[in-house]
């Protein structure tokens, strides 16, 4: 049955409307702001003053001159190696326990899963409570008890960054799990059950039957990590907040985002945070490709 | 016999392992939060004490007072409920609006302007977040709730949600109600919005929980003392009364419990929801 132009044009009117909160919000909050950030990183603005126009500087400031972008670069590759790795293997670890035939396997999974709804500046005020102090904050206090120093965590360059760490890795478990509880799912029960008549035991079935398995979760497990990670940055404005600015002692936890927070914000250089913002972007961009291109997926129209 | 017997220690001992490991993990886990509510109803001579202990010998509500004292909390919270139930609300009627006409009708430019959209969630925010704060000067919204519920009114998620939704019901029902003289926005509230309630609860949860815990751009946009949403005047206490950890763990308390409590009572929704969130958003692998 072929409609008629004016039934066409009527439902097409209908359509425009229908899409048009949504799209007229995006053009305004999205795609503006996209383009007015990418013309302002080739401009000096301080956000008081008309933009002016430098070119490149700010690009080549922040590679060839600014030794704290590199820190800040450096701080987030060093919080990416360590809280990646530990918590997919931790969360992984998780995984497989509860997949078991076990009671409570939902009482685990709530409990596992209540940092997740939980809102980060919250966690990191219980955090920075938590490796508070020398003697009475409660992390300080276990390490005592079983033999060894206490550390002054958000005080001490070294530590800052280890810290925020542990944090994120105790906060992102949960959600690490559910994923590969859903990658658990799809590997068929009678693979082990014939693993099981070939009399394989427990790290048999785990390294030859799980873990190839499940490669797809957790490829997809490290790459979120990955983009998460490199966009860090409430847990570090709550944890490292002092007068001096954000960041922690001699920068030693300042992150990307961080960085580009203080010099937007504090510093009020809003043309050299917004190259800054597009660097992220292109880093964001190139990992999410890798992903599209490793996993081999689509996302489903 | 003997090997029956020892498969059946093995089993024994391998449940016992996973039961130990699970319990280690949740007490981990939950450790945190008690730990701020127990400091959260501690007088001040017990929360520097040493060694810290668990139990609270004179439990007290001041560290709440001081908290009420403070700042206007009520007000913050009723901000924070205020804010995140607005943009639910808005994100279900345009995002399902919007879902239903790239879903079902035919027009001119549908699949590009889609994926336009879907291709602008790669974004992370921190390019628009300078542009962003402009902007909203420019509008005179700085410390308002229009700088807080405006632009997160129609979140492009959520209009891929539906649209995946509604996809899967039928054309004929759309075309019967069309034949029955039905108009576009008829269709749309007779016949699609009941259908896709289970999306609805998912998008619902998604937005509300999103924007209870939403920091970076109330930070930007809001710095007077009434607008303030829940996160950020926790983050003003953190900054403001640093050393202050029983009010600031009361503060914590009033932020997190009611979150907590929705979680509970509603938590398979909310862990399929988030997890399909990530999947989704990402691609499925």
């Amino acid at each position: 049955m072929k409609k008629g132009f004016f039934t066409k044009l009527n439902e097409a009117k209908w359509s425009y409307i229908f899409i048009a909160p949504a799209v007229l919000l995006f053009l305004i909050f999205v795609v503006g702001p996209v383009i007015a950030s990418f013309y302002w990183s080739f401009t000096e603005y301080d956000a008081i003053h008309a933009p002016k126009w430098v070119g490149l500087a700010n690009y080549k400031n922040i590679f060839f001159n600014d030794p704290r972008f590199w820190k800040s670069v450096r701080n987030t590759c060093l919080y990416t190696l360590g809280v990646i790795p530990l918590g997919t293997a931790l969360s992984l670890l998780l995984a497989i326990a509860v997949d078991q035939q076990i009671r409570f396997k939902n009482f685990f999974r709530a409990i596992y899963f209540i940092p997740s709804v939980t809102s980060v500046i919250a966690l990191s005020v219980i955090w920075k409570w938590l490796f508070a102090g020398e003697k009475y904050g409660l992390i300080n206090h276990i390490l005592i008890r079983v033999g060894l120093q206490p550390v002054d965590w958000l005080m001490s360059p070294v530590w800052t960054l280890p810290a925020i760490m542990i944090m994120s890795i105790w906060a992102s478990l949960g959600y690490n799990m559910i994923l590969f509880l859903a990658g658990l799912q799809t590997i068929p029960k009678t693979v082990y059950e014939a693993a099981d008549i070939d009399g394989a035991n427990v790290f048999d079935k785990f390294w030859h039957i799980t873990l190839p398995l499940l490669k797809p979760f957790t490829v997809f497990v490290v790459i979120i990590g990955f983009i998460t990670s490199f966009q860090v940055f409430e847990r570090v404005y709550i944890m490292t907040q002092s007068e001096l600015g954000i960041g922690g002692v001699l920068d030693s936890a300042l992150t990307v985002v961080a960085y580009l927070y203080d010099m937007g914000f504090r510093k009020f250089k809003m043309g050299y945070a917004s190259a800054l913002g597009y660097i992220v972007f292109v880093v964001v961009f190139i990992i999410t490709i890798i992903n599209i291109k490793f996993v081999k997926t689509k996302v489903e129209y | 016999m003997e090997i029956l017997k020892s498969k059946r220690f093995q089993n024994v001992a391998t449940k016992s392992m996973i039961y130990a490991l699970l319990a280690l993990g949740a007490i981990v886990i939950v450790i945190p939060y008690v730990w701020m509510f127990v400091t959260s109803i501690k007088p001040v001579e017990e929360v520097q004490s040493y060694p810290p202990s668990f139990i609270v010998k004179h439990p007290t509500v001041l560290p709440y007072q001081n908290l009420f004292r403070l700042m206007p909390i009520l007000r913050y919270l009723w901000n924070s409920i205020y804010v995140s139930a607005a943009v639910t609300i808005a994100n279900l009627f345009f995002c399902s609006l919007a879902g239903y006409a790239f879903a079902k009708h035919k027009f001119w430019g549908r699949d590009k302007i889609f994926f336009v959209l879907l291709g602008s969630l790669m974004i992370p925010w921190q390019v628009n977040i300078i542009s962003g704060f402009i902007l909203i000067r420019k509008l005179g919204w700085l410390n308002s709730y229009n700088a807080l519920i405006v632009p997160v009114m129609a979140g492009v998620f959520g209009v891929f949600l539906c649209r995946q939704f509604i996809m899967s019901i039928p054309n004929d029902l759309v075309d019967a109600a069309k034949i029955d003289g039905c108009s576009e926005f008829g269709i749309y509230r007779l016949v699609i919005l009941p259908l896709i309630k289970p999306v609805l609860a998912t998008l619902a949860i998604l937005t509300f929980l999103q924007q209870w815990n939403s920091f970076i751009w109330p930070l930007i946009v809001i710095n007077s003392n009434q607008m303030r949403t829940l996160p950020l005047a926790l983050s003003v206490l953190n900054s403001q009364f640093g050393t202050r950890f029983a009010t600031i763990m009361a503060g914590a308390v009033v932020a997190t419990t009611p979150m907590l409590i929705v979680f509970l009572l509603f938590q398979k929704y909310f862990m399929k929801g988030i997890t399909m969130k990530g999947l989704k958003e990402y691609g499925t692998p």
